[in-house]
C-alpha cells in the first residue's frame, strides 16, 4: 500500500490539493523559500491548459483567508445531482445531455417588474467576479470552490422586490426527457425547489454562479446558473435555475418536504446541531491525503462574522 | 467437485481475499474517486455485509441440498466477514479520524448509525474470538446460544447501512430482502420442526403422586408400633 503523507501548510483549515502540493514541494525543495508565490504560479499554469472563458476576473471582496481551491477534477466528478443519478460520479456524464443554451430565467411574484430574462442578458449586465468559497455538504464532506458569479441581490434589485416579498423561492429545470429520475418520479418531488429568507437572499455572500475554475459552469455542477450560499449545507445551493419567485410565505423546499426532521428550511452549517442520524462536528476535506486530519466544522461554515447577525434572535437548534 | 479438498479450501480462500486485493490495487493507483476514504468505508463495509450474508446462507442451502460438507465453510466465511468488518473499523479509526479519540467520541455519540455499527461489530468480534475449537469447548452449550446473536448483528449492520444514507435506499433494500428471505427460511424450518415434533412424540405424560397410608406390618418380635409407612404410588394418567 502506498501511503502519501505530507506536511500541511500551517493554516489548518485549507483543503490541500494533493497534486498542486506535490509540485509545490518540488519547487520548494529547489527554490527554497519561494513557496508563497508558487501556489499562484502552479494554479494559473494548470488553468491555462484548460479552455478558460473568463480570465483575470477580479476577486470578490469576500473572506477567503488562505483558501486553496480543491483540484477541479474532484469538484467536477463528485456531485449530488439526483435528477440524473443518486451516484456522485455518474452525473458527470449523464448531465451532458441537458440542453443549457439558450436558457432563460423567470423572475416573478412579489416584484414590481416581473420578467423573463435570457441568461446572456443577465450575465452581460452583471460584473462577474471570482468567489472562493468553502462548500460543506450535509453528508460531512467539504471542498473549496472558486465560483464565478455575481451577488443574487444585484439581480433581485433589477426586478424591484415589493415590501411584501419575505422569501425567495428557486426552482430547477424540469426536463424528464433528459433527467431519468424526474422521468421515473424517483425519490424526491420534482422539480427541485429551494428557498431563502429575503435577508439571506440579499446578503452579499449569496451569489448566482455561472462558472467555476475560470470556465463556464460544467453541466454536472449546475449549469448554466446555480445558487451558492456558502454558509448553508450544499443542497441549499440549487442547480440549473429556471425560476426565481419572490413570495410572502416560506417556500416548501424539496429536501425539507422529503424529510422534515432531517433537513430544515435554514440548514445553516452548524457543528452543534447533528443530523438525526450522524454528527456534523467535523468534515472530510476532499482532495486532501489519506492521513490529513478531518476539519472541525465551523458554525456558518466559517462565515459567522458576516452572517451570524441574520440569526441573532433565533434558537438555531429549533430553526435548524 | 473438480478440485481436491485441499485445493478447494485454497481456492475459496483466494476468492475471499480477491476484493481486498482489488481495493489495495485501487489505493496504489489512486483510483478511489474524489472521496477515497468514503469509498474505502463503503467498499469494506459492503464486503463485510456480503460475507456475513453468505455465512447466513450456508445453513438454508445445506438444508435444501442436503450437502453436509458446506458447514465446514461456514466458520471460514464468518471469519472473512469479521476480517472485512475489522478493516472497516480500522479505516474509520486510523485513516478517517487519525486516532483522534476526542473526535471519534463526539462522532460516535452524535451518530446513531454508528451505534448500530458498534453493536454489530461487537457481536461479530465476540463470535470471531469464540469461533475456534477451544472456544466451543470452553462455552459448551452456551456457544450455540452466543452464536445465534449473528442474526442481531446482521440486523444491526443493515440498519447501520441504511442510516448513513441521505435517502437513496436501493442497495440496502437488496440486502434487506435477502435477510428477510434468510430469516423466513429459518422461521419456516422452525415451524415445520415444531409440527413434526408434535406428530411424532406422544403427548406428554402427567404423573400423579398419591400417598397411601398403610399400617406397618408388625414384626412378631417387636412391640406394636404406631408408625405408619408412607408408600408412594405412581400412576400414569393419560391426558386426553
Amino acid at each position: 500500500m502506498i501511503i502519501k503523507t505530507h506536511k500541511d501548510i500551517p493554516s489548518s483549515d485549507i483543503t490541500d490539493p494533493l497534486i498542486f502540493k506535490q509540485r509545490r514541494q518540488i519547487i520548494k525543495a529547489m527554490m527554497g523559500s519561494l513557496a508563497a508565490g508558487a501556489a499562484g504560479v502552479s494554479a494559473s499554469s494548470a488553468l491555462a491548459e484548460t479552455k478558460s472563458v473568463w480570465t483575470d476576473l477580479p476577486k470578490a471582496n469576500v473572506p477567503a483567508e488562505s483558501l486553496i481551491a480543491t483540484p477541479a477534477d474532484i469538484v467536477k466528478n463528485h456531485t449530488n445531482y439526483y435528477e440524473f443519478t443518486f451516484n456522485k460520479t455518474d452525473a458527470t456524464q449523464l448531465a451532458q445531455r441537458l440542453p443549457t443554451d439558450p436558457w432563460s430565467v423567470e423572475i416573478s411574484g412579489e416584484v414590481e417588474k416581473p420578467a423573463v430574462y435570457h441568461l446572456e442578458d443577465i450575465l452581460s449586465q452583471q460584473s462577474l467576479q471570482e468567489y472562493i468559497y468553502r462548500f460543506r455538504c450535509v453528508e460531512a464532506w467539504s471542498m473549496v470552490v472558486p465560483w464565478i458569479g455575481f451577488p443574487l441581490m444585484n439581480l433581485l434589485k433589477i426586478a424591484k422586490p415589493l415590501s411584501s416579498a419575505q422569501f425567495v423561492q428557486f426552482t430547477s429545470i424540469y426536463d424528464p426527457k433528459t433527467m431519468p429520475n424526474q422521468r421515473d418520479n424517483a425519490m424526491l418531488e420534482w422539480p427541485y425547489v429551494e428557498g431563502l429568507r429575503i435577508d439571506e437572499a440579499m446578503h452579499p455572500l449569496t451569489i448566482l454562479a455561472a462558472g467555476m475554475y475560470g470556465e463556464r459552469m460544467p453541466k454536472q455542477n449546475g449549469a448554466p446558473l446555480r445558487l451558492v450560499v456558502p454558509w448553508k449545507y450544499g443542497f441549499k445551493s440549487i442547480k440549473a435555475i429556471v425560476k426565481i419567485e419572490l413570495v410572502k410565505k416560506p417556500p416548501v423546499t424539496t429536501w425539507n418536504k422529503f424529510a422534515p426532521n432531517d433537513y430544515g428550511f435554514y440548514s445553516n452549517v452548524n457543528p452543534e446541531v447533528p443530523h438525526p442520524r450522524w454528527s456534523q462536528n467535523s468534515e472530510r476535506q476532499l482532495g486532501s491525503g489519506f492521513f490529513t486530519p478531518r476539519r472541525k466544522t465551523e458554525l456558518f461554515n466559517g462565515y459567522g462574522s458576516q452572517v451570524a447577525s441574520l440569526y441573532s434572535d433565533m434558537d438555531l437548534r429549533h430553526f435548524f | 467437485m473438480f478440485l481436491s479438498s485441499k485445493n478447494r479450501w485454497l481456492f475459496i480462500a483466494l476468492v475471499c481475499f480477491l476484493p481486498l486485493i482489488v481495493i489495495l490495487l485501487d489505493i496504489a493507483n489512486n483510483n478511489l474517486g474524489a472521496d477515497p476514504i468514503q469509498t474505502l468505508h463503503i467498499r469494506l463495509g459492503d464486503w463485510s455485509l456480503r460475507f456475513l450474508w453468505l455465512t447466513l446462507t450456508i445453513t438454508p442451502l445445506q438444508t435444501i441440498t442436503k450437502w453436509r460438507k458446506m458447514a465446514d465453510y461456514r466458520q471460514m466465511l464468518g471469519m472473512v466477514a469479521f476480517f472485512y468488518a475489522s478493516l472497516h473499523v480500522l479505516v474509520y479509526i486510523l485513516v478517517d479520524h487519525g486516532l483522534d479519540w476526542h473526535l471519534i467520541a463526539i462522532d460516535i455519540l452524535e451518530s446513531p448509525y454508528i451505534w448500530l455499527g458498534v453493536l454489530a461489530y461487537s457481536i461479530i468480534f465476540a463470535l470471531a474470538i469464540s469461533s475456534p475449537k477451544f472456544g466451543k469447548k470452553l462455552l459448551g452449550k452456551n456457544w450455540k446460544k452466543l452464536h445465534r446473536f449473528i442474526y442481531l448483528a446482521a440486523i444491526a449492520a443493515i440498519i447501520h447501512y441504511y442510516w448513513q444514507l441521505k435517502g437513496n435506499m436501493a442497495e440496502p433494500l437488496f440486502y434487506l430482502i435477502l435477510i428477510f428471505l434468510l430469516f423466513g427460511f429459518r422461521i419456516a424450518v422452525w415451524i415445520k420442526n415444531r409440527q413434526l415434533h408434535k406428530m411424532m412424540i406422544p403427548s406428554t405424560r402427567k404423573i400423579r403422586v398419591k400417598t397411601v397410608q398403610r399400617p406397618l406390618e408388625v414384626k412378631k418380635t417387636t412391640a406394636p408400633s404406631k408408625s405408619i409407612q408412607h408408600e408412594l404410588v405412581i400412576e400414569e394418567v393419560d391426558e386426553q
